[in-house]
């Protein structure tokens, strides 16, 4: 059974339409590695990121991850558009797991950071999709977790921004033991990881040195 | 097996417990979004439900011919409690597909989304529990001491409400036809259990499969009754006691059982 993209369909016993995403999946990430997953559309990599977080159990098979995982899938998840700016830190540090006591040392330097001045107060559906991203990006990546997991590197805001927020995140991942980053980017990926993980409908295709990984990556596809 | 599911359950039990501010925070600020940029906001809730409570109120007075100062609290206190205890299960139903975006994103323990769900409600009923002295008031009707019974007796119900929407978190997860089937039940079991009508109106026979054998008689007794001035017989609270015993270790079974397949229903 070969498909064009994603991953593998079959039906069970009872006919239903079953989507193996990932399968036969085996390796072991230790500190250190900076891990870029790479793959076509639908090759299982935000599977992959999903199971590594903890939000998919793997169906079969065991996945044992150590240490406080973070994750910047989605930045804006739980920002209410009707709240102003300054009780949406609260809300999207809260979902993140800060205490309020722990937002309300960070605030300031979220807010500073963000450039979002008066702003702050205003209800977010006030705001620009640029400064948006900004509060989003300025609150979800205060946390330092031990393994972080990105779907695609995140730029957001205009140059100026943009270089301050490359930054921050170059401290991000600095910080952190174990990055694993899904990425079509080569330069992003040679860039940020030493390690390369190729995912092919759901299967490792192959597991090795970011360089040599990427070299056939890129050229073969 | 079965002891390591019931470990998986407990744990996310507890670890939800331990979030308690964040589904503090989640819970109003639903409340909050629902009636964001209007002026009496949560209030409207408590306005219709008292518009509600004196049209019928009025009317049904008349039709069973009972003085106004015993129908009405009663009527107000069992259709308040009865939207409290609908809307839990009601939204209990859609509990995991509503957070489905949070559920694919973040590893929070999943039980933390029935917690937020049963918190809204409670801080739904709080703003409708204004109509209580209201009513009283307006009937002359006293409030004795009895009334703080019914405080543990809705902690009671509480209990039975998040175990109840627990279960049927998991099962509409997977079977999406499941809320529609629980809404016209609820709709059933308003009629069925004296809300509207006295049980004294009843003839005995109906009686016994119309209080006896039904459930949500027994739970919402437990809060009403009290605050009416009257204690409740104990067979109401030893069956909610034995519901709330017999439907957790159930649903600490089935949580653990379906909990990690939860994610990829949604």
């Amino acid at each position: 059974m070969q498909v064009a993209t994603g991953g593998l369909l079959g039906a069970d016993r009872q006919g239903r339409v079953v989507v193996r995403a990932l399968e036969g999946l085996c390796f072991t990430l230790k500190d250190g590695d900076r891990v870029g997953l790479l793959g076509h559309n639908g090759a299982g990599k935000s599977t992959l990121l999903r199971l590594l977080c903890g939000v998919y159990e793997p169906s079969s098979g065991s996945a044992c991850v150590k240490g406080v995982v973070g994750s910047l899938i989605d930045i804006s998840l739980g920002i209410d558009p009707e709240a102003t700016g300054r009780e949406n830190i609260y809300f999207r540090g809260g979902l993140l797991g800060m205490t309020k006591a722990e937002i309300n040392k960070q605030i300031d330097g979220i807010i500073e950071f963000s450039e979002l001045g008066n702003f702050i107060d205003m209800p977010m559906r006030t705001y620009s999709s640029g400064m948006h991203l900004r509060l989003a990006f300025a609150v979800s990546t205060i946390l330092r977790p031990e393994i972080l997991l990105m779907d695609e590197w995140l730029s957001v805001g205009d140059e100026r921004f943009k270089h301050k927020a490359e930054k921050r995140m170059a401290e991000l991942v600095q910080a952190t033991n174990i990055l694993v980053i899904a990425s079509h980017s080569r330069e992003i990926i040679l860039q940020t990881c030493n390690r390369a993980i190729w995912l092919e409908h759901g299967k490792i295709r192959m597991d090795g040195d970011v360089h040599t990984v990427a070299e056939n990556y890129f050229t073969n596809s | 097996m079965r002891n390591s599911s019931i470990i998986i359950a407990l744990s996310d039990i507890a670890l939800a417990i331990r979030r308690y501010s964040m589904v503090g925070m989640l819970g109003w600020q639903d409340v909050r979004q629902r009636y964001q940029r209007s002026a009496l906001g949560p209030f409207w809730l408590t306005i219709t439900m008292g518009v509600m409570i004196g049209t019928i109120g009025i009317v049904f007075g008349q039709i069973f011919n009972s003085t106004m100062a015993d129908f009405l609290p009663f009527l107000a206190t069992g259709i308040i409690f009865w939207g409290f205890i609908s809307s839990v299960i009601i939204e209990g139903c859609t509990g995991f597909i509503a957070a489905e975006a949070i559920i694919k994103q973040l590893p929070i323990p999943l039980f933390v989304h029935v917690l937020r769900m049963i918190w809204r409600n409670i801080l739904i009923l709080a703003h409708n529990i204004v109509i209580f002295p209201l009513v009283f008031l307006a009937v002359g009707k006293p409030l004795s001491w009895i009334a703080f019974i019914s405080i543990p007796g809705l902690l009671l119900v509480v209990v039975n409400l998040t175990w109840i929407a627990l279960v049927l978190g998991i099962l509409c997860a997977r079977y999406r036809d499941l809320p529609q089937i629980v809404g016209s039940i609820l709709q059933v079991l308003f009629y069925l259990t004296p809300i509207m009508w006295m049980p004294n109106l009843l003839p005995q026979r109906a009686g016994l499969y119309l209080l006896d054998l039904n459930p949500a008689y027994h739970l919402l007794e437990i809060v009403r009754a009290p605050l009416l001035g009257q204690l409740p017989p104990a067979i109401n609270w030893e069956v909610s006691l034995g519901l709330a015993l017999v439907g957790w270790s159930l649903s600490i079974m089935v949580y653990g059982r379906y909990k990690c397949r939860i994610a990829y229903w949604l």
